[in-house]
Order: C-alpha cells, then structure tokens, then sequence
C-alpha cells in the first residue's frame, strides 16, 4: 500500500516512518507536517492509506478529510483517545491509534486496513422485506420542492417546535411537519420512538448508557416509558 | 519525581541504533522550540494556543515514559482551555526535568 504521513510534529512522523519500516507491504511516498500541503500532493498523486494527525493547528484532520472527494483508508494518529466517537462518521476511517504507538499495535491497525475496502457501511444491511412495507424512500417538502430522502439512512428525528430534523448518513433536513407524523411514515420494524422528542434508527446504535444512547456523535435521552421497548429491540447477549 | 527514561525509544528502535540516534535527534531539536512556543503562549496569556502547546508535549512526555506526568500534563492542558492555569508550575517542573534528562543523550 502507498502511504503518505500527515503530522506536524517531526517526532511522530519518524516514529510511523520507523513503524511502517517493519511492515514490508507499505510504501511510503511522502510526508507532510500540514494538511494543506498534503492536499496539493494528493490531487496529483494516488495513495492508498494515510496516517493522519487529528489535532494540528490551523486545519484538523477531521477538516482535511472533509476536503477529500473519494478519501483512501486512513488510520487515525492521535494523543486523545476522545475523538474515538467522532472517527466513527467516517467510512473512511479503518483505524484509530493513541500516541506513543507501539508495533503489535500498529501492525493490527495494518491487518485492518488491508482487510478494509473503502466506502462500505460498517451498519448491518438492511432487511428489505421490512423497509419494502413502507417503501424504501420518503419524500419531504422543502422550500416547495419533494426531496426524497432513503428511509433506511435516516438515523434519528428530532423535534423542534413546528419543524422536525431529520438526521441522515449524509445530509440534515429541516421539515415543517410533526414527530407523529413521521412516526407513521417510518416503518417499525428499524424505527423506535425513545423519547417525546426524539425518534431513533435501532440499527443504528453504537451503545446505551442508563438513560441514553448513543447514534452517530448524538446523544439522545431515553425516557423511562420507552426504556422496555428499546430493550426489547435489542438482541442482548 | 518521576524520571523520563529511553523504555518506548529502545522499544521502538530494537536493534536499529541509526534510528534511536535520529530519533533521539529529531526530539532534541524540536523539544526546545516546542517548549519555547508554549512558554511565550503562556506570556503572552494566550492560553488556548499555550493548551495546544502541551497537548504536542504530551507526546514527548509519553515517549520518555513520564506516564503519571503525562496525566499532570492532560489536567493541565484542560485547565488552560478553560483560562485556568491550575497545574502551571507542575507541568513546567516536568518540562524541566526532561530537559536535563534530553542534554544527557
């Protein structure tokens, strides 16, 4: 794999430089100490996976793959473990390390990204019998225009006064409608309402704490009435 | 005190002493310049850019093993995030130290 390192401190680009000398499939073309630079490289140059910094001045890595169109595999290099939550929007993340990083370490992130291809969802597929029910797309009138909107990538609604936020993989809408409305329009089977303002995409959920759970980078609350039903939904171990 | 140590450096670099000298080399010049950005932030009272100062010295505090410095430097870096310079005199004492350790190698 051809690699380029993104990271604007000189010391942990020698270190993954060092790293990748012990993994014979990787092939580094080039190292950047800021994302800017790298951006002009990459519009001349393929690779194949980046090692990348989140936390640089002026321009984050969460930023500069925001710039990328068809982003390679990127493994994440970082001093915080925090960020963890955020990497999880990204397909094109395979990885996450925490600096000082050491070789077992490093050389599963390697196997992982080997072992990844791009682009694919990380979700569970969808049972088409149950979304076929409803229809796999719903339409939202928005400034007078019926902009369909793929049910299954919905991740949550949420309601704002006389409008609803519809929150999908890819994009956010705002809808003049109500919760009850689009509570009927979603099938049951991927869509559970957890609390009076909020209606969440089971398949989507990365955990449950308490009274919340977590979808994405939002946290919504859980109300003690639809606590049962949720669990329910769960296939628990 | 807690003293740095060459653990995660001898680690890294095995057998390869071309790479633990240039390693070793890289840390002292940039460990110097890394320090002097952080202490004129802190000067100057521009405490977020001083917090992204030690979030950078966090990696060279946990290369050179300072594992409960490197928690001092975490508080610290979270205090000056929030104009609270709580930790100050700790996380410089930790600056100081590897200092000399770093003129030894």
């Amino acid at each position: 794999m051809n690699c380029i390192i993104i990271d604007d401190e000189a010391t942990a680009r020698a270190i993954i430089t060092q790293l990748c000398s012990n993994i014979k499939s990787l092939n580094i073309l080039e190292e950047f100490p800021n994302a800017i630079q790298a951006i002009k490289f990459l519009n001349q140059h393929e690779v194949d996976l980046i090692f990348l910094d989140i936390h640089m001045p002026d321009f984050t890595g969460f930023d500069f793959i925001q710039t990328l169109k068809n982003p390679p595999k990127i493994i994440l290099t970082t001093s915080d473990a925090k960020f963890a939550i955020e990497a999880f929007e990204y397909d094109c993340i395979v990885d996450y390390l925490v600096k000082p990083i050491l070789l077992p370490r490093f050389e599963k992130a390697i196997i992982k990204a080997e072992k990844t291809e791009v682009g694919r969802t990380l979700e569970p597929a969808v049972d088409d019998k149950d979304v076929s029910s409803s229809g796999n797309d719903l339409y939202v009138n928005i400034d007078r225009r019926l902009i369909k909107i793929d049910i299954p990538s919905i991740y949550m609604v949420e309601a704002k006064g006389d409008y609803i936020l519809i929150k999908t993989e890819t994009k956010n809408y705002t809808v003049h409608s109500t919760l009850k409305k689009i509570e009927d329009k979603l099938p049951d089977s991927l869509f559970l309402k957890v609390h009076r303002s909020y209606i969440i995409n089971t398949k989507k959920i990365i955990d449950i704490e308490d009274n919340s759970v977590l979808i994405k980078n939002d946290v919504i609350p859980v109300s003690r009435s639809n606590r049962p039903e949720l669990m329910n939904r769960l296939n628990l171990l | 005190m807690e003293q740095p140590n060459l653990s995660y450096i001898n680690q890294l670099s095995g057998d390869d002493n071309v790479f633990k000298q240039k390693l070793i080399d890289v840390i002292k010049k940039e460990f110097p310049e890394e320090k002097q950005v952080y202490f004129d932030n802190y000067k100057c009272k521009n405490f977020k850019l001083a917090a992204e100062n030690v979030h950078k010295l966090k990696h060279k505090i946990s290369i050179l093993g300072l594992e409960k410095s490197y928690e001092v430097a975490v508080n610290y870096e979270e205090n000056l995030l929030e104009n609270n310079t709580a930790g100050k005199e700790e996380f410089e004492n930790i600056l100081q130290t590897m200092t000399d350790f770093i003129t030894t190698l």
